[in-house]
């Protein structure tokens, strides 16, 4: 646990990219040269490359800590908390100092003492919970209550950890990427064996004994943001372009390898399960074959004339009705089906084929769709369709339409450029795939309540929720109606700007929550709308961010629910 | 009737005819330290500790000023005001009033660990304490101002090592010469900004032994910068004055770093929770010090503290005020 809560200050006091990768570098090497410190070392790494801490603790348990453990009364650590913003940050620093030694490395930590609570009763938690917190050494308090929290965010992204590994390891970054596929799945135990393995030296026959069902690492896409003018001059002619419709799934990978098929979200979590809906499609592709696409709900109409018709694909609300779900009924087989919009392939008759430029995989890809639907008749798989245009401006103009085909926009994939690994800078012409999606709906919105924020904004009212008027200025009875909230968009000065707006307009404090008097308008921008039984406002947006301060426009002048209602797509009740 | 009432013009005491700290000006203004806000511009006559005389001067000009030692009482309309050390900054006091048997106590701001730069807190009996509470929330619990000196001398030793500045943003009055007098000056070359000088100098007067310090222009050679400890007031953390350190880490020395999400939110890499104020444990042992049957809480986390004593049997309010409005600015906008 030492070497943990060391190696979590420092990440945690380290503002550049480059101190991060020293501090990661500088733990695995000392646990590489050390075999005692595997197990734990691969618990790190766990938990570093986004696995959950479970929370083994339940919340109330930890109020009760803070409570008793401080002495003080519950309205005051409640007040703290509000202030800190975070729980574990708030234990640490409530708690009476410790003066404990008991040092059990991060592996004893997980597997003899948290990973056991789940099966005991409060009570005994609460002794154990109690007596390990009186022995824990100080300087590891925080780390280990962040652990138990479950809140173990860390700034640093996967990637880093894999450069880090790929550093101690000395071997290719890809590979690593490869070797880390899996390895923050939830519920998963790593062991001494998994840290072994993931800083060995190449061996040659590591490319056949890779887990067979093991996706590649996905390539994502950067955002571009420029203007329509700067698209020839950075990206080239629109011919060296492969451009596909951006389509509002989930981003998946199908492996087929071995006679068995596996399903990969793009957060390489294991997903085969919850889609039994593609087995047949696993089943009739040949053996050694790896498709990227993106998963959608797409139920084609009944005698559809063509396999590969995108005709039935629905919006995403529908596809997030089957998120997350285990049990798959009968019904939602019916009325939701899933099927892979096909964009790419990167394996063939078992063959990595991540090198080949973009056009030649298309081709292939292109072929093995063909054939597949061919011999099989319809299965729930389709190909993405390539747009075709004659310049950018062209292209710009049917980009219009994503919006009425519930689209995001397009994905711009360079005809030459390999597959690459993460989210790569490069350049621009061959090395990225863009994503150029569609300026976000917008409507002008109200703040009506605020909260404290947390990590990074704690004690800041950074959250807010915006409402919008239920009627036209002049109606009766007319009142601000909660449909979104917003948390992102703002400056740090603006922040500071705002909360101390919310502390001189607030009517009502809820804990950390406080009702205002409704003084400011923001232009809210949101992926997607879709109606929802849920809300208030019978409304529900995606991705919603706060664009613009409108300062200029009076609270009287914000949109009504009728202008939001009128961005609702098409017959779009499902 | 009460000695000291809050007014639209600061804390006033009728009997005496003064106020302390005001924040509009007055006749009588007696000041319990050097801060901006609570040694404003326009009063008449200024009276305050020895040591702080020579801060009003350098802030407001050639002002009035009648000084007091500590414990010197100065009688007027048969009140007696009298000043105790606060361990703030230099020359901080609190006020004693007292008239007709009944003693107020105001405490200015104030810190109960000794730093052994300026005169230690030594906690007066009253009636009634009117106490800041800037810190007023458990949460701030301070740890020993050597362990932080070793925190600090850390950081820097590790920056020289690696050739890069050590910027350390510091309140220019208190703060910069607390640090400057416990870091181990052994490490590399000290350099102020232009805004902390003279008051070191005021310090040095006043005898503190601070360690040399230099201006940034008596620096010729640039690459003693990569050595240096740096210290400005936070004021510099947005200026192009950082511009000629080349390669530097930059930190805060305030109590409100002790909150992780404070230190984020500014990008800054490092902060170092060393305070002029008293924290939780500070404030209530104070206070209890006091004996006071009363206390009435200024400027900081004045409902939770106010609250806690209540409960704990003490009579206890909240004084509205104009001094740093803390709880309502985002923490750290504001020297503490």
């Amino acid at each position: 646990m030492k070497a943990f809560a060391d190696l979590y200050r420092h990440l945690d006091q380290a503002t550049s990219t480059r101190a991060k990768q020293a501090a990661m570098v500088e733990a695995f090497t000392a646990a590489k040269a050390d075999p005692a410190q595997w197990a734990s070392a691969a618990w790190a790494i766990y938990f570093l490359s986004g696995g959950k801490p479970r929370q083994t603790v339940p919340t109330r348990l930890l109020r009760r800590l803070a409570v008793e453990g401080s002495g003080l009364p519950e309205w005051l650590v409640e007040e703290s908390y509000a202030s800190v913003g975070d729980l574990a940050e708030t234990l640490s620093l409530l708690l009476p100092e410790s003066s404990g030694d008991d040092d059990v490395s991060l592996d004893r930590w997980m597997r003899e003492r948290l990973l056991t609570l789940p099966a005991l009763d409060d009570d005994a938690r609460w002794v154990r919970l109690k007596a390990w917190v009186a022995a824990l050494p100080h300087a590891q308090r925080f780390a280990f209550f962040k652990l138990i929290t479950g809140e173990l965010r860390v700034g640093v992204s996967r990637l880093q950890v894999v450069k880090a590994l790929a550093e101690v390891a000395g071997v290719e970054e890809s590979r690593m990427a490869q070797r880390m596929i899996g390895y923050g799945q939830a519920r998963r135990t790593p062991s001494a064996d998994d840290f072994a393995a993931l800083v060995a030296d190449v061996d040659h026959a590591e490319g056949a004994s890779l887990d067979a069902g093991k996706p590649y690492p996905f390539y994502l896409a950067q955002s571009w943001q420029r203007p329509l003018a700067d698209m020839e001059a950075t990206l080239g002619r629109l011919q060296d372009w492969i451009v596909e419709w951006k389509f509002d799934g989930i981003r998946a990978q199908l492996v087929r390898r071995g006679g068995d098929w596996r399903l990969w979200s793009r957060g390489e979590e294991l997903i085969s399960d919850a889609y039994p809906d593609l087995e047949r499609l696993a089943r009739a592709l040949p053996d050694g074959v790896a498709i990227d696409g993106e998963l959608v709900v797409l139920a084609p109409p009944p005698g559809a004339a063509q396999a590969d018709s995108l005709d039935g694909l629905a919006p995403f609300a529908s596809l997030q009705q089957r998120l997350g779900r285990k049990a798959i009924s009968e019904k939602t087989l019916r009325e939701l089906p899933v099927a892979l919009i096909a964009y790419d392939l990167l394996e063939l008759g078992g063959h990595d084929l991540r090198g080949e430029p973009q056009r030649e995989r298309r081709a292939r890809l292109e072929a093995l769709v063909g054939d597949t639907l061919a011999a099989h008749g319809p299965l729930p798989l389709r190909l993405s369709p390539e747009v075709a245009a004659p310049t950018w401006a062209d292209l710009a103009a049917i980009r219009e339409q994503a919006r009425a085909l519930g689209r995001e926009g397009f994905m711009l994939k360079a005809r030459e450029g390999a597959y690459g690994v993460g989210r790569r800078k490069g350049d621009d012409r061959t090395d990225v795939w863009w994503k150029w999606k569609l300026d976000p709906m917008s409507v002008d919105a109200v703040l009506i309540y605020a909260q404290r924020g947390h990590g990074r904004r704690s004690g800041v009212y950074s959250d807010y929720t915006f409402a919008v008027w239920s009627a036209e200025e002049g109606a009766a009875n007319r009142e601000l109606v909660p449909f979104a909230k917003a948390y992102s968009g703002l400056s740090d000065a603006e922040m500071r700007e705002m909360d101390a707006i919310i502390r001189r307009t607030t009517v009502e404090t809820f804990g950390p929550v406080r009702s205002v008097t409704p003084t400011q308008v923001f232009e809210l921008g949101f992926e997607g709308i879709a109606p929802s039984k849920r809300h208030k406002s019978g409304i529900a947006v995606r991705f919603p961010r706060m664009l613009r301060w409108r300062r200029d426009k009076p609270v009287a002048e914000a949109d009504t629910l009728a202008s939001l209602r009128a961005l609702l797509p098409a017959g779009g009740d499902g | 009737m009460d000695l000291i009432v809050p007014t639209d013009r600061g804390l006033y005491c009728e009997a005496g005819d003064f106020h302390i700290d005001p924040w509009r000006p007055v006749g009588r203004a007696v000041i319990t330290h050097g801060h901006a806000d609570h040694a404003r511009f326009g009063s008449d006559l200024y009276v305050c500790h020895r040591l702080t005389a020579p801060i009003l001067r350098k802030r407001l000009g050639d002002v009035a000023i009648e000084m007091a030692e500590y414990g010197e009482i100065l009688t007027r309309n048969g009140v007696e005001l009298s000043l105790h050390p606060a361990g703030h900054v230099l020359g901080s006091a609190q006020a004693r009033v007292a008239s007709g048997g009944d003693v107020w106590v105001a405490s200015g701001d104030y810190k109960v660990e000794a730093d052994g730069v300026v005169a230690a807190f030594e906690p007066v009996r009253c009636r009634v304490f009117i106490t800041e509470s800037t810190f007023g929330l458990p949460i701030y619990r301070w740890r020993p101002q050597a362990e932080i000196a070793a925190a600090i001398d850390g950081w820097w030793r590790e920056n020289a090592a690696a050739g890069r500045a050590s910027v350390l943003y510091a309140y220019a009055l208190g703060k910069a010469q607390r640090v400057l007098a416990c870091v181990d000056a052994a490490i590399g070359p000290i350099v102020c900004h232009g805004a902390i000088e003279p008051i070191n100098a005021i310090y040095r007067e006043a005898g503190v032994a601070l360690p040399p310090t230099r201006a940034v222009g008596e620096i010729a050679d640039k690459r003693e910068f990569g050595r240096a400890l740096i210290v400005a007031p936070p004021s510099a953390a947005a200026s192009g004055w950082l511009g000629r350190f080349g390669d530097y880490s930059d930190a805060l020395a305030s109590g409100w770093m002790q909150v992780r999400g404070n230190r984020r939110r500014r990008g800054l890499d490092r902060g170092f929770p060393l305070s002029d104020h008293a924290d939780w444990p500070g404030l209530i042992a104070a206070i209890a010090a006091t004996g006071a049957e009363r206390v009435l809480a200024t400027h900081g986390s004045v409902g939770a503290l106010t609250r806690y004593l209540r409960e704990t049997g003490v009579d206890a309010r909240v004084l509205a005020t104009a001094y740093g409005d803390e709880e309502e600015a985002a923490p750290g906008e504001t020297a503490a």
